[in-house]
């Protein structure tokens, strides 16, 4: 039983978060940080910094 | 949504056919048949299930999620273009399953466990994300049946080329729509985020478009910048392929 949990947990983390961890806690700050502004310009130059942050530690 | 679709049902038909070529089609149907059924009832239940949701809190859940999904879907779909990464090659993953079955040892009649389980796993895992891009966007334009009718679509089509090839589908250029996915899932992902965070958009709905360029050509400078990356580091002697 436990080991289906936790298999189910793996699943489930790895259908979420994917390969990159760090790329869905930069979007749960950059969604933070726009709704404590109320300011659309904060996502678009973060989310493409954090890709490009991404793909050079990938490398 | 219609490219995403396709994308997964591409993977999902590569299983299903190793298991049914190998294994027998009686088991590989109905693992698949079964994986279908459990995905109706996912999308039934949780597609009523958040339009009861406050339309931002939707939104801002709906968004973060498609960000990272997006974000996940261009960074591998960069990796490739640049170089860093194999091409997702559809005929090597179907030999690899294909290898797979013929050794695993064959139950005598009836269904077979191991082609029903391998062509379920795939159907389902493939079908979720399916399940879950039509279920999100469906929810945010507040029309669920027809977001699912082109899920279905996309799904049919690649069932029918699947049936007339009879082969995995090799010319389909996975990692191209995998990247115009990743742009698109993205855009959207950022207007409806930020959205649903209390912030409002200048020009409305059609923030989006400009959304889509400014996330297309950004994606495009940053295959281009890997690229460059890759052909200095491929004069290095001893570097290898990213993980």
């Amino acid at each position: 039983m436990i080991g289906r949990v936790r298999a189910f947990g793996a699943f489930l983390y790895d259908f979420v978060i994917g390969d990159d961890p760090a790329i869905a806690i930069a979007v749960v700050l950059a969604l933070a940080l726009a709704g404590l502004l109320a300011a659309w310009w904060v996502l678009p130059p973060v989310v493409v910094g954090v890709l490009g942050w991404s793909l050079v530690r990938a490398t | 949504m219609f490219a995403a679709c396709l994308v997964e049902g591409v993977e999902a038909l590569t299983i299903v056919l190793a298991a049914g070529m190998t294994r027998g089609w009686r088991s590989a149907l109905a693992g698949m048949g079964v994986a279908l059924v459990v995905l109706a009832a996912i999308v039934a239940v949780l597609g009523p299930a958040l339009t009861v949701l406050p339309i931002d809190t939707l939104r801002l859940v709906v968004g973060g999620l498609l960000l990272i999904f997006g974000l996940q879907w261009l960074r591998k779909a960069i990796l490739r273009a640049s170089g860093f990464k194999a091409l997702h090659d559809e005929e090597a993953i179907f030999a690899e399953e294909l290898a797979a079955a013929r050794a695993a040892g064959r139950e005598p009649r009836g269904i077979d466990g191991y082609g029903f389980t391998v062509s379920f796993k795939g159907v389902l895992l493939e079908g979720l994300e399916v399940a879950f891009i039509v279920v999100t966007f469906g929810s945010n334009q507040d029309n669920i049946p027809l977001a699912a009718v082109a899920g279905v679509a996309a799904v049919l089509v690649v069932v029918a080329a699947g049936l007339v090839v009879h082969a995995p589908l090799t010319r389909v250029p996975e990692n191209t729509l995998k990247f115009a996915v990743g742009v698109m899932l993205t855009s959207f992902g950022i207007f409806w985020g930020a959205e649903g965070a209390g912030a409002s958009w200048p020009a409305g709905d059609a923030a989006i478009l400009a959304l889509v360029a400014y996330t297309l050509a950004s994606s495009l400078l940053l295959v281009d910048l890997m690229r460059r990356r890759h052909s200095r580091r491929s004069l290095e002697p001893g570097r290898g392929m990213a993980a």
